[in-house]
């Protein structure tokens, strides 16, 4: 059992929680994920690890509500348990002196971006970050973003923070102004999928984090699979970072709808068993 | 052994086999000719003296049967339901001669069934040494080796990736041949003497070995077996509703996803299901997609139904609920509709020749036998290499091309003080598997007098 010692808000149903997890907290590094069930009844599911805290043996994780189990996780208050909770996970990022980095978060990636950038910071490189989200509730940990880059855009779709448009339309004029080493991109698949189409034809290396549907999350199933360069690799062992412009990209949105309809089913189930939260404060 | 209607346990997952009643039991006890030289012993992957056990057996006395067995078997009720008896002991009975081996594997099924209840562990007292060693990986092998550890006094703790333990035998095996309850019980015999259990534990990544070492483990044991799935490399492979019989089965066995949304895992209840192997894995995936409710499950081998690896049982089993055997057939590739589902296989006649270096038949494919067969479902059951990323992790320790990590003839790898055993090192089965891991146990106990202690 995994204790949830704090919990903040920090978006419309987005939330950071820590938990203690000693062992994980102390090997853990940026890049990495968690499979975690919240339940004996519950499925598995993978989360990036935001970050550590190496004395009190946290490990800090952040999601959004967006189905069954991750709506039933943020049920949950503080001093509650988590049943399983297991990583690190996965490759760690590459961290080295690229020279310049543009990375390009969508959404809760700015969680994962935000530990690759400290990292990358770390060890001299120049970082300018793109946040990008529907609107402006939806940018999150914009300080701490800000902090770690030395120059940072934000945009919105509807124009309710920074510029109005995409991350594309930003990252478009960056490089086409300026000499780009690496791209780290890390959100929803179509944001991933739409800076790869346009870093490609720059040849620019973009390492992307994919999010496949993961099982045991330990090589043992092959779930999570995905086509790189026509050879299928396991997102959890072998990734979950890949270099963007060799991933099949049709082939990743088409596994990700598998079981969009039993999905609906349970979060449908959820909500007539929890009641409609949907109004509360 | 009496089993349960084709008809009906086909749409349950409760146990096939019934179990001998006690007049069944000692009338299979007393055809064993108590042989003065048995062979039935030496087929046997752990020497268990077979004919003792079942002498005690036809005098009515399961308990003192069952003395003989954990003797050299940790497991009786597992292994008398799993092992593949018609290759091991029965086959060397020398009533196989006229087909009429003792069903060995039925009887000491019921020899642990029924002293099941009774508690062995409280007998025995057991003098501790306070020397710790861990063992990576609860599958069989894991569990058997910590168990002999356990008894010759080491402090034993098992460290598992997943969220419960058991290995294959709780994520692989199904329900009908092995109910959960016969292995959470042999894990409470485990814990009862002394052995402990951590889960959600990947070592390698939660913890490393040389972190292992440094806690104050003399040894280690690595047993993280073969659970790497393999996929045919075809076109298609990818489409939606193409699973690793591992994905199949661990949804299944280990997330309860037959009972989805009251679990939450879910899992696609096929029409018409497809499944592509001949081993055990095969029918266990073919048979559990029939008790999810598919009209129709075929089986794909590109071999003839004889030379399939699976137990004869199993196939027996699988034929009778009503599995399609589709023999000497390859697929070609998978064919999806505009939403990327599978809907159908192509696939191609082969024809079986003569047997060449391999001891196999050459096999090859008739040139324009192309068809296609609808499906949409197909579970993929080729076979497992072993589980790479510990030993990918962990620096000096020697694999061989296969990914097999490479030991001596006492289960120590290229690392001092760490040994491995089970289907990481190689084998195929559960009782291969607990054998490695009792000569491991030995071979950590001989090892530790000469360095440690």
């Amino acid at each position: 059992m995994y204790k949830i010692v704090s919990i903040e808000e920090i978006g419309p149903k987005i939330r950071s929680y820590e938990i203690c997890a000693p062992n994980i907290a102390k090997n853990a590094k940026a890049g990495q994920f968690v499979m975690l069930r919240v339940n004996d009844i519950g499925e598995r599911i993978p989360l990036t690890i935001a970050g550590t805290n190496l004395e009190k043996g946290l490990v800090k994780i952040i999601f959004q509500e967006v189905g069954k189990t991750t709506m039933q996780l943020a049920s949950l208050s503080t001093g509650k348990y988590i049943r399983d909770f297991m990583g690190p996970l996965g490759h760690p990022t590459e961290i080295k002196k690229y020279g310049t980095v543009v990375s390009v978060a969508g959404g809760v990636g700015a969680a994962e971006i935000l530990s690759v950038i400290k990292e990358l910071k770390s060890v001299g490189n120049r970082i300018i970050t793109i946040m990008g989200a529907r609107c402006k509730d939806l940018i999150i940990l914009k300080d701490e973003l800000r902090q770690q880059s030395d120059s940072i855009l934000f945009t919105t779709n509807d124009g309710t923070y920074g510029t109005k448009g995409y991350v594309t339309d930003a990252l478009k004029e960056i490089i086409n102004k300026e000499k780009v080493d690496i791209i780290y991109a890390i959100g929803p698949v179509s944001m991933m999928k739409a800076v790869s189409e346009i870093t490609r034809k720059k040849n620019i290396k973009t390492i992307v984090s994919l999010n496949p549907i993961m099982l045991d999350g330990t090589g043992m199933c092959g779930a999570c699979r995905v086509t790189i360069h026509d050879e299928i690799k396991f997102a959890c062992v072998d990734g979950p970072e890949f270099d963007a412009n060799l991933v099949d990209w049709e082939e990743l949105v088409s596994r990700l709808d598998l079981f969009k309809n039993l999905e609906k089913i349970a979060i449908d189930n959820f909500k007539r068993n929890q009641g409609c939260n949907c109004c509360k404060k | 052994m009496p089993e349960r209607d084709p008809n009906i346990r086909k749409r349950d997952f409760k146990q096939v086999n019934c179990g001998y009643i006690q007049s069944e039991m000692l009338k299979e006890a007393k055809r064993c000719l108590q042989c003065q030289k048995p062979l039935c012993v030496h087929g046997c992957p752990v020497g268990i003296d077979i004919p003792e056990f079942i002498k005690h057996l036809s005098l009515n006395d399961p308990k003192q049967a069952m003395v003989v067995l954990k003797r050299k078997n940790d497991f009786p009720a597992i292994c008398g339901r799993i092992c593949p008896q018609e290759n091991q002991c029965e086959k060397f009975c020398i009533l196989s001669k006229r087909n009429e081996s003792v069903s060995i594997g039925n009887l000491e099924r019921y020899a642990a069934d029924n002293t099941a209840s009774m508690d062995s562990s409280n007998t025995m007292i057991i003098s501790k040494n306070g020397i710790r060693i861990a063992i990576i990986g609860s599958g069989p092998s894991g569990l058997t080796c910590g168990g002999d550890l356990l008894k010759m006094g080491y402090d034993v703790t098992v460290y598992e990736s997943l969220h419960n333990a058991g290995g294959v035998l709780r994520y692989g095996v199904p329900e009908f041949r092995l109910p959960k309850y016969v292995l959470d019980l042999e894990l409470c015999n485990l814990k009862k003497l002394g052995m402990k259990i951590i889960l959600n534990t990947f070592i390698g990544r939660t913890k490393t070995i040389k972190e292992l070492f440094y806690e104050g483990y003399k040894s280690i044991f690595i047993a993280t077996g073969a659970g790497l799935p393999i996929f045919p490399k075809i076109p298609g492979e990818n489409l939606n509703h193409i699973y690793s019989a591992n994905e199949f089965l661990v949804r299944v066995n280990l997330m309860h996803s037959f009972d989805f949304p009251n679990y939450d895992t879910p899992i696609y209840k096929a029409r018409n299901a497809v499944v592509i192997g001949g081993g055990n894995t095969a029918m266990d995936a073919a048979r559990t997609a029939l008790r999810l409710g598919a009209e129709n499950v075929k089986l794909i081998y590109r071999r003839t139904e004889s030379e399939m690896p699976a137990r004869k049982e199993e196939r027996i089993h699988a034929k009778e609920e009503g599995i399609d055997f589709v023999t000497l057939t390859s697929p070609v590739r998978f064919i999806g509709n505009e939403k990327r589902f599978v809907k159908a296989i192509e696939c191609m006649k082969m024809e079986s020749g003569e047997i060449d270096n391999s001891g196999r038949r050459h096999l090859s494919k008739i040139i324009g036998s192309n068809y296609i067969i609808e499906t949409d479902m197909v579970v993929l059951a080729l076979g497992l290499h072993p589980n790479p990323i510990l030993p990918s992790l962990v620096y000096g320790l020697i694999i061989d091309s296969h990914g097999h990590i490479t030991t001596d003839d006492s289960f120590m790898t290229s690392l001092p003080g760490v040994f491995a055993g089970g289907d990481v090192v190689g084998g195929a089965t559960v009782i291969e598997a607990m054998r490695m891991g009792k000569k491991a146990a030995k071979a950590i106990e001989k090892y530790l007098k000469n360095n440690c202690c």
